[in-house]
């Protein structure tokens, strides 16, 4: 006892002594923020600075009028799921952090003076003053609620049209609508009745509060799930982005390898209009045949295409796995001309190419003209994982997850692991 | 300025150094043999196999699991604690979502395995899981699985 006595004096000792050392550098505000976590890598011209960090789950995000950042969590920090960052002296760092909401969630976005903001099941949205982002927390409304929110693909991105619409997207709760899932051997319920209620996109009235099924416009079907969607401008049109199933090799050894079970299906982007049937979950783009076919599990051999061939067809097609987890098309002035209303993919990373490498962790961007893409998809910012090829997810230090753009034309991007939030500019 | 970091480091040394002597007193006395139960190769080596061919797309070759999706199976209690608890989850499956580490939970389904692996080889991988990745703990024997698959039946 005595000895433990002696030994805790001995630290106390120690730490005060240390505590005292003045010529220890003294934490500034934003000193928190650990630059040199990973590197990011981007084309000639652009930089990067961290924002914040330490947000925990950092899902979508979207920027107000002002620059500041809302940013959605999906595990509540300090009794929050709704983050504000302010950047009171222009060097790109937050210098306030406040917070409201206490529900969990994926999707935020700003249009026409609301702050919409979803949790696994219902849509909110709040007053917000645009010039100076200050947000009426006590005039929320409850927009949409009761959508189906199970234990896979529960979140609920979303976004709004230029007519008072509000886009929302119903993730299928399961892999491909076996009849018992992801079990090995077990077939695909056909039709699917997941499809009543989930795999596709859901249109509600952007200002009509406590909406529900009845209310909605069952906009698009056969998706899987959709974490990456925004409105095209341009176009005027809506554009998605479709994670594919998983577990082909694991399901179908004899039909796809484990190199071609990494590959596919594809992950997809689709144009969508009102009424549009994407195929999913009877049909898959494989991306070694070129070709949308029919699944394994509802009588496929990657060469039959039967009932898949009057479905929507993707206009953009991605390696497998990798997550499009958030879609921009970017209207800004900043980044050089050729960025100009082309698309912004923030890929969280694969987890089903096992034992493959991983693949993913990166912003993609793909040059589009008139509403189409107009040349190949090429990696924009990169380095996020922090390790070279991770073999597990786990691994990843960051994985992006939602992008946003600031009023300057600066992109933002969240990441999921540890809540980091990244403004990447353009200095010609 | 130098001296006295030498002498403070010198010190939280030697601090640190006597409390583990002290925590570890304890476990010198036991026989230095492997604790009963210790899991023998050819156990492990068969687990692995099974742990390769069919956990390890969604648990991860680490075991690390993936993030809100699939449970690490490192240094749980779902793993090191209540052996029939877990070749229950192993035989019977999960729905998603009842995993909760440390206010993390994990939403995709475990498949249930009862028709695809034998009692043999759920043992096999078990121990293999419960010994590997940094996880110590006793080995799961052929007949805790064959009970509790009669249990459930």
């Amino acid at each position: 006892m005595k000895k433990n006595a002696i030994l805790a004096l001995l630290i106390a000792v120690t730490a005060t002594a240390f505590g005292n050392d003045s010529t220890r550098v003294k934490k500034s505000p934003a000193a928190h923020i650990n630059e040199d976590d990973v590197t990011i890598t981007l084309p000639q011209g652009f930089k990067t600075t961290v924002v914040t960090n330490g947000l925990g789950k950092a899902r979508h995000l979207v920027v107000a009028a002002n620059g500041d950042i809302f940013v959605k969590l999906e595990k509540l920090k300090d009794g929050h799921g709704i983050i504000q960052l302010h950047d009171a002296n222009g060097d790109g760092k937050a210098d306030k952090t406040t917070g409201f909401g206490n529900y969990r969630g994926t999707g935020i976005t700003i249009k026409n003076g609301y702050l919409y903001a979803s949790s696994d099941h219902e849509v909110f949205r709040y007053k917000i003053d645009e010039k100076t982002a200050k947000v009426d927390t006590g005039s929320v409304q409850r927009i949409v609620y009761g959508l189906v929110g199970k234990n896979q693909h529960e979140t609920k991105p979303m976004v709004l049209d230029n007519d008072g619409n509000l886009y929302v997207n119903i993730g299928a709760p399961s892999n491909d609508c076996q009849v018992q899932d992801r079990v090995k051997g077990s077939p695909g319920q056909d039709p699917c009745p997941i499809l009543d209620s989930a795999g596709g996109i859901w249109q509600f009235k952007a200002d009509k509060a406590n909406q529900s099924y009845a209310d909605g416009v069952h906009y698009a079907k056969g998706l899987r799930n959709v974490m990456g969607l925004d409105w095209n401008q341009q176009v005027n049109q809506l554009y998605v982005m479709q994670h594919g199933r998983d577990q082909l090799y694991q399901f179908f050894p004899d039909l796809f390898d484990q190199k071609a079970g990494a590959e596919n299906p594809a992950e997809e982007m689709f144009r969508l209009k009102k009424g549009d049937d994407c195929g999913w979950p009877y049909c898959y783009y494989d991306n070694d045949k070129h070709e949308k076919l029919l699944c394994p599990e509802y009588g496929g051999n990657r060469q039959k295409v039967d009932r898949c061939a009057d479905k929507t067809h993707s206009i953009v097609q991605f390696p497998g796995h990798l997550a499009p987890d958030a879609l921009l098309f970017y209207t800004g002035n900043q980044f050089p001309e050729k960025y100009k209303n082309g698309a912004f993919i923030a890929f969280h990373g694969s987890w089903n190419r096992a034992p493959e490498p991983q693949e993913g962790f990166y912003v993609v961007f793909v040059p589009f003209k008139d509403g189409m893409p107009s040349g190949k998809w090429e990696v924009f910012a990169d380095g996020f994982s922090g390790v070279k090829a991770a073999g597990s997810t786990g691994r990843a230090k960051h994985r992006p997850c939602g992008i946003a753009q600031g009023p300057d034309g600066s992109l933002y991007v969240s990441d999921d692991v540890e809540g980091t939030i990244w403004k990447i500019s353009y200095n010609k | 300025m130098k001296a006295t970091i030498i002498t403070l480091t010198a010190l939280v040394f030697f601090v640190a150094t006597a409390f583990i002597t002290q925590q570890t007193k304890p476990s010198q006395a036991k026989p230095k043999q492997p604790a009963a139960g210790a899991a023998p190769k050819a156990a492990m080596d068969r687990g692995k196999k099974v742990y390769e061919a069919v956990c390890l797309a969604c648990h991860q070759p680490d075991a690390g699991g993936v993030p809100n999706m699939n449970p690490p199976l490192i240094k749980t209690k779902w793993v090191l604690g209540d052996k029939k608890a877990l070749i229950k989850i192993v035989l019977k499956g999960l729905q998603g979502g009842e995993i909760n580490i440390n206010g993390d939970t994990f939403n995709n389904p475990m498949p249930p395995q009862e028709s695809t692996l034998s009692d043999q080889e759920i043992a096999d991988v078990l121990t293999y899981v419960r010994n590997s990745f940094g996880n110590k703990a006793s080995m799961v024997n052929l007949a805790e699985v064959k009970a509790m698959r009669a249990k459930l039946k």
